[in-house]
């Protein structure tokens, strides 16, 4: 069972992680204003999705959730079997986890020159993954993953196709720009294409709508009723 | 078998690299350490760690690894033996669970209380003693967060020690005694009395004196 919100990036990672190893789950939405108590129960310390329930017992916190589906469930790997590989996969969704997602949750929720610092950050941040996805990937290696298959870089780094550019509209920067991250959007086109992944892409307009009222929210900025 | 070649960059006051240290010799692996100055940081640091330059790095037969939580699990992977995470996949994630949980929330929280006075620093104390409730609430009645025999989580609890001490050197009240946290008291007795660890752990009067000057003058400048 997972427990999830229907706009959360980390609840797509886990149900990406389920679908590629072909699990069978129950999915249950949750209120955000209103957390169910099975929720408060099973992640009392944080009250947060995403929550993975396996034979009632349960997980939270996305990375945490991907590494054990990796260890339970052992076809379709996500992490690479020699440990130097996993290690460096590791290194990079941690990195992720603090430039990237870090960085672009706070400018979502910052105005004037508190998210001028943070979008720099960003930006530096997808230079670095600008980096990497040049020394990785080409035409035969389209995933960090490597080959034709994704993996767990893959899975962490995939909430930008969808959320980045939505956030980007919402908090009013740009940091996406496929003239400098040319690897990157490549990268970012393939992932889409995914056939286990392309169907759970929620629409733009759908994520916009919903965190503009995040961001308004967060700022405290009354909307005109 | 080949030459295997271990070093580990490191500086001496981290609770960070002290974890690696930990991990490699529960392993009883051979290592070189190799001690940072951070305000002039080496060539080959810069080189193994480019996008963080931050120790600790562990490089093994030339190959560099960094974060302390990917190294140890790299640790524990590469040599099997003495496993420092739990086997069981759910045991696992618990541990990983609230090793993040004390990077996240703990670390941050002991950081702020060192530069912090008055209100504001009764509210991190307040806010640290939650979180290290919580951690008891892991703990529970087990000898260590491992079990019988210290494990990834404990080895990741060492920043609880560098708070400590950090207190100690500002002559505050410590934040871990035994009648608000019982549970992990004892567990720190412990910790501090197995014989790999307290290799482990910086000399304690050179980590006060170096806590003293390091916390003493940012509040005194206030």
């Amino acid at each position: 069972m997972l427990l999830g919100f229907w706009f959360s990036p980390f609840v797509k990672r886990v149900e990406w992680a389920l679908k590629f190893k072909g699990i069978e789950y129950d999915y249950v939405e949750e209120d955000l204003t209103n957390k169910s108590t099975l929720l408060l129960t099973s992640n009392p310390i944080h009250k947060k999705v995403p929550v993975l329930l396996h034979n009632g017992k349960p997980i939270a916190e996305s990375l945490v959730i991907i590494e054990y589906i990796d260890e339970t469930w052992k076809r379709n790997p996500i992490l690479p079997q020699d440990p130097y590989e996993r290690a460096m996969a590791r290194f990079w969704a941690n990195f992720i986890e603090q430039k990237v997602t870090k960085s672009t949750k706070e400018a979502l929720v910052s105005q004037g020159e508190q998210q001028e610092k943070k979008v720099k950050e960003l930006k530096e941040a997808m230079d670095v993954v600008e980096g990497e996805a040049k020394a990785k990937l080409n035409d035969k290696t389209l995933f960090f993953g490597g080959g034709n298959g994704v993996g767990y870089v893959d899975i962490v780094l995939g909430w930008t196709c969808n959320w980045m550019e939505t956030i980007e509209e919402v908090g009013g920067f740009k940091v996406l720009d496929p003239e400098s991250q040319p690897q990157f959007h490549k990268w970012m086109a393939n992932f889409r294409e995914v056939p286990f992944i392309k169907p759970t892409m929620e629409p733009k307009e759908k994520l916009v709508e919903f965190f503009r009222m995040l961001r308004q929210d967060r700022l405290g900025l009354v909307a005109n009723k | 078998m080949a030459e295997e070649e271990v070093k580990l960059f490191g500086t001496w006051a981290s609770p960070f690299s002290r974890r690696i240290e930990v991990a490699l010799k529960l392993k009883g692996v051979q290592y070189e350490y190799i001690e940072e100055n951070l305000t002039n940081k080496s060539p080959a640091l810069l080189n193994y760690n480019p996008v963080h330059k931050q120790i600790p790095v562990l490089v093994h037969n030339g190959k560099p690894v960094a974060e302390s939580f990917v190294i140890m699990e790299y640790v524990d992977e590469t040599w099997k033996h003495n496993p420092i995470l739990p086997t069981d996949p759910y045991e696992k994630a618990m541990a990983r669970f609230w090793a993040k949980y004390i990077d996240d929330k703990l670390w941050p929280a002991a950081k702020k209380v060192v530069v912090t006075k008055g209100e504001e620093q009764k509210g991190v104390i307040d806010e640290i003693e939650h979180k290290m409730k919580n951690l008891e609430g892991e703990l529970k009645e087990k000898k260590f967060f491992g079990g019988e025999s210290l494990g990834f989580l404990d080895i990741a609890a060492n920043i609880i020690i560098w708070l400590l001490v950090a207190q100690e050197a500002l002559g505050m009240d410590q934040i871990l005694n035994e009648e608000k946290l019982p549970a992990l008291h004892g567990w720190l007795q412990r910790l501090l009395d197995d014989a790999v660890f307290k290799e482990c752990v910086p000399p304690k009067k050179r980590h006060l004196d170096f806590s003293k000057v390091k916390f003493g003058s940012s509040i005194a400048s206030k």
